[in-house]
């Protein structure tokens, strides 16, 4: 038996190098990937949550009809009703969140309405178009027009 | 403090009904904020987009709602989303062989507007495309990653982890729909998230929030309530570049053949 071991003593020390190689390399690995690294894939399951983190631009209308139910109820009467209200006020959750501290900004009428009523014969002919200048001579829209209910 | 038969088998029931995540995220829609409720499981959607070509008006708020929503860079290059406007000429009365080939422009991503260069009587048509990451099931640019930066979630959101990404640009090589871009300032590749922070809240994404006429609809697949089964089901849809067999999840209708 003794002879053997003596004999296998080689051996034992490439056993043992070998083992110190695999620790080194399961310690090396564990410290170099991330936690949650394959839990569902080849990714970094945290990162689903870095990207959830992003603060709101847009609050989304049913927190602006909280407080502007009035407007809400005139536009769903109107032929605008299916279009978000940050469609033309611009993005506003600041605004939810502190309605003293931000005000949104005064609308540029006719630019804006311009962007979805100038003609443009890519637009679908649904699409109600006018040749702005000759429409309106130079008025703002909404001298004719209210915008939340714009048949009227 | 005693309990009646009925009050003790009601509350327990809810209980057992729903567990967990569930019950918590039950107080916020009785309070009728269900947006609001914790615990977004990824594992019971799977995202997909409704883009109705015939009701695009190509005014552009959706290029600059995701602009804004996302601080996306201004230049048109680094675009998220865009529209494009293509032009097909009229067929040659002398030669109807020749093969009409579409005219595309997309002036700051559309984002914009489109001002009229078109002659109104020319015979040609032209229609508005919006653009955006088709969130593939089998993604080409997720294969590529070289160091998993990249992926499909289990809820059908193709994610990036800047964290991770090297900026390597194999991804926005393999990508053949052009929807991915360097981040000049992180030096990360950055694309379309589906508005990941908006809809795991309950929100949709900013496009279709600002969209006037509903062109751009998002819908989960995996909610047999979503309104997406019935458009899908009245509507011809098309995927962009179905031969690459990329498993696109941005559902066009009225597709014209010229778009690619």
């Amino acid at each position: 038996m003794r002879r053997l071991l003596k004999d296998a003593e080689h051996l034992v020390r490439l056993a043992i190098l070998f083992a110190a190689g695999v620790l080194a390399f399961l310690i090396v690995r564990a410290l170099l990937v991330p936690p949650g690294f394959g839990e569902y894939g080849h990714f970094r399951t945290g990162a689903m949550a870095d990207n959830q983190k992003r603060p709101l631009g847009y609050a989304g209308r049913a927190a602006c009809t909280e407080c502007h139910g009035e407007e809400a109820a005139l536009f769903a009467k109107g032929s605008h009703a299916r279009i978000g209200c940050e469609s033309c006020h611009g993005a506003l959750a600041a605004h939810v969140a502190d309605s003293d501290k931000v005000v949104p900004a005064k609308l540029e009428v006719v630019a804006l309405c311009s962007r979805c009523h100038a003609e443009n014969q890519a637009r679908p002919k649904k699409q109600p178009q006018v040749d702005i200048e000759k429409h309106s001579e130079g008025n703002a829209c909404t001298e004719c027009h209210d915008a939340h209910s714009p048949a009227q | 403090m005693t309990l009646d038969r009925r009050q003790f088998l009601s509350a327990t029931g809810k209980y057992l009904l729903l567990t967990g995540a569930a019950a918590q995220a039950w107080a916020y829609v009785e309070q009728g904020r269900p947006e609001e409720a914790p615990g977004y499981d990824m594992n019971r959607h799977w995202w997909a987009m409704f883009i109705d070509i015939e009701k695009c008006i190509g005014c552009g708020r959706c290029v600059d709602a995701c602009k804004v929503e996302n601080d996306v860079p201004p230049e048109a290059h680094f675009s998220r989303t865009w529209v494009e406007r293509y032009y097909i000429p009229p067929p040659d009365p002398i030669d109807p062989k020749k093969e009409l080939l579409p005219i595309v422009d997309s002036p700051d991503g559309g984002r914009y507007g489109f001002p009229e260069i078109y002659p109104p009587s020319g015979g040609g048509k032209s229609f508005f495309v919006p653009k955006m990451c088709n969130h593939c099931a089998h993604s080409p640019c997720v294969q590529v990653c070289p160091v998993g930066a990249t992926f499909e979630g289990p809820d059908g959101v193709v994610l990036v982890d800047k964290k991770y990404c090297i900026g390597c640009r194999y991804c926005v090589q393999a990508c053949p729909y052009g929807c991915r871009f360097i981040d000049p300032r992180t030096n990360t590749v950055d694309k379309c998230t589906l508005c990941y922070h908006r809809i795991t809240k309950g929100l949709t994404t900013a496009c279709c929030e600002v969209c006037p006429t509903a062109a751009r609809q998002l819908g989960d697949l995996r909610n047999p309530d979503d309104p997406i089964h019935e458009l899908l089901r009245t509507h011809k849809v098309q995927v962009l570049k179905p031969n690459l067999a990329t498993g696109a999840k941005a559902y066009y209708n009225g597709l014209d053949a010229a778009v690619r």
